[in-house]
């Protein structure tokens, strides 16, 4: 069965301009489940909407 | 007959202070100082491969300059004499600075030093080198495929860890009393628990990283390993103060702590951290933190707020800052990384951005919510690495019964602490054969109360830097 990130992979990287050879997609591929599944677990805790990112601008 | 520059009376390694002392005493010339330090890494150095660049001449020009000073009767820096090195993502004048990468070495070379390294030698300190280190700092391990691996001075089979393995190593092997490093998710930490030996993280902020080669903007930090906490502290000390040429770095005061270590600890009210951080621990990791737990009369816990959470937006926010930092040299360059870091970093800079964001408001949160645990405990004791230095070129090992990655697990206790900028002391426990090291976390700014406990710790001979066999 096709992983089902390749058709992301191929359309991010087109728009990005990123050179990936077919040799490391299932490694690019894992790496990405993996970060999306930390991601994901992250935004599945509410937060309020006030909610300031840490990366705050102090002009 | 002038005593050995390098060991003590006693065959002991000298510390950093008590070679300063020795120097501006003129018992012992800076210079010799030097060249026994020199003659250390030309004995060791092949066996470690700790150093990627020795700057022998700079190093003698240096020790000259410090000895002339304390002929004319000028006043010496507290650290007058004292050899240290840098991992090579400092700029150190006149080499390019590599970060570990095959790519950086390529450019030009720098003009100046790094601030830090500007502010040692301003205390009298003398730089010998630059230090081997993971493929731009993304690395827990202290494996490098265009360097080859820095090794564990305490069994050169096991890994030196990451990605200050270099740092760990030079100054674990005894071939300089100090080093500089840095630490975005627990690249101090982690090498200075696989190493045994001392290593501060300071508060985000506290000291300059103006002219070393960034990863994680939002989390990177600089800081000192050493064999003796009162060497951290003098060092520290020497490298404080504003910066400009460092956005990040805070307009605080100078808050010395060398003068307070010895200051009695009775009164602070010290936590063991729970949950989280008492989950995926070998053995030795449990040890290590009971030994520490038990000498510091800890009796009570705290949890910190949802940890999994942080370490896993540590993780978002590194991949992805990391991506973009080195966005364009992927797109030229892909086949001049480590295949396993240039995978990672694909990886990240394909994260849909909205998530991204939440992770950084996830902190804001996180943060708030271990600040608000600081208003009843001074400090925390949590584990810093989850095992022992594992053998070098090891891809896994089970845990509870389930194999898991070494490489993305070595740092799962530490993420979370640097994740908020808290300030961290790694202590060693020397165990045997292998030590481990615990953190000594306090609430931002107070890198003295974590000092003061790891030095009480010290003087209690519950932590040293154990000297390994053969060195």
């Amino acid at each position: 069965m096709a992983d089902p990130l390749n058709d992301y992979i191929d359309a991010v990287a087109k728009v990005l301009g990123l050179p990936v050879e077919a040799a490391w997609k299932p490694t690019i591929s894992a790496n990405l489940a993996v970060t999306l599944k930390m991601a994901r677990s992250v935004e599945e805790f509410a937060l309020p909407d006030e909610t300031e990112p840490a990366s705050i601008y102090a002009a | 007959m002038q005593p050995d520059p390098v060991m003590n009376a006693h065959g002991e390694w000298r510390p950093a202070s008590e070679i300063a002392q020795a120097v501006a005493g003129k018992q012992i010339s800076a210079l010799s100082v030097t060249e026994a330090a020199l003659a250390r890494i030309a004995q060791h150095d092949p066996l470690l491969n700790a150093f990627t660049d020795v700057t022998a001449e700079r190093a003698r020009a240096k020790a000259r300059a410090v000895d002339a000073a304390i002929a004319a009767g000028e006043a010496v820096g507290p650290l007058a004499g004292v050899p240290f090195a840098v991992k090579n993502l400092f700029d150190v004048a006149g080499l390019p600075t590599r970060a570990g990468s095959k790519i950086n070495r390529e450019r030009p070379v720098s003009l100046r030093d790094a601030t830090l390294v500007e502010r040692m030698e301003a205390a009298g300190a003398v730089l010998v080198g630059a230090l081997n280190m993971g493929e731009y700092a993304y690395d827990f391990t202290g494996e490098n495929v265009h360097d080859g691996a820095s090794r564990n001075p305490h069994d050169t089979t096991r890994m030196s860890g990451g990605s200050s393995g270099g740092s760990g190593s030079a100054v674990g092997g005894g071939l300089v009393p100090l080093a500089l490093g840095s630490d975005t998710n627990g690249s101090i930490r982690v090498p200075s628990s696989f190493c045994g030996i001392f290593g501060l993280k300071p508060t985000y902020g506290r000291l300059s990283r103006a002219r070393s080669f960034p990863f994680v903007a939002s989390f990177d930090h600089l800081g000192p390993f050493a064999r003796s906490v009162e060497d951290l502290a003098l060092s520290y000390d020497a490298m404080q103060g504003p910066d400009a040429e460092d956005a990040a770095c805070s307009t605080r005061a100078i808050e010395p702590v060398t003068a307070l270590l010895g200051q009695d600890i009775g009164g602070l009210r010290i936590a063991l951290a729970g949950g989280y951080f008492k989950k995926n621990l070998f053995p030795e990791a449990q040890e290590g933190v009971a030994i520490v737990a038990k000498a510091l009369g800890v009796a009570r816990e705290v949890e910190l707020p949802e940890v999994a959470r942080a370490r896993a937006a540590a993780y978002v926010i590194s991949t992805v800052e990391g991506a973009s930092l080195h966005l364009d040299r992927l797109r030229t360059r892909p086949n001049d990384f480590d295949p396993a870091t240039r995978d990672r970093l694909l990886a990240g800079a394909m994260m849909p951005a909205p998530l991204v964001d939440r992770a950084q408001k996830f902190r804001r949160w996180y943060r708030a919510g271990v600040l608000e645990l600081f208003k009843d405990v001074d400090v925390i004791v949590a584990p810093a690495t989850p095992c022992i230095a594992p053998k070098l070129g090891q891809q896994t090992f089970v845990l509870d019964g389930v194999e898991l990655p070494v490489r993305a697990n070595i740092g799962i206790h530490t993420q979370p602490i640097s994740f908020i900028g808290l300030p961290v002391v790694a202590v060693p426990v020397p165990l045997d054969p292998m030590p481990i090291g615990v953190q000594i976390i306090a609430a931002p700014w107070r890198e003295d109360i974590a000092l003061r406990v790891a030095y009480a710790l010290e003087r209690a001979g519950v932590v040293a830097a154990p000297r390994p066999k053969g060195f």
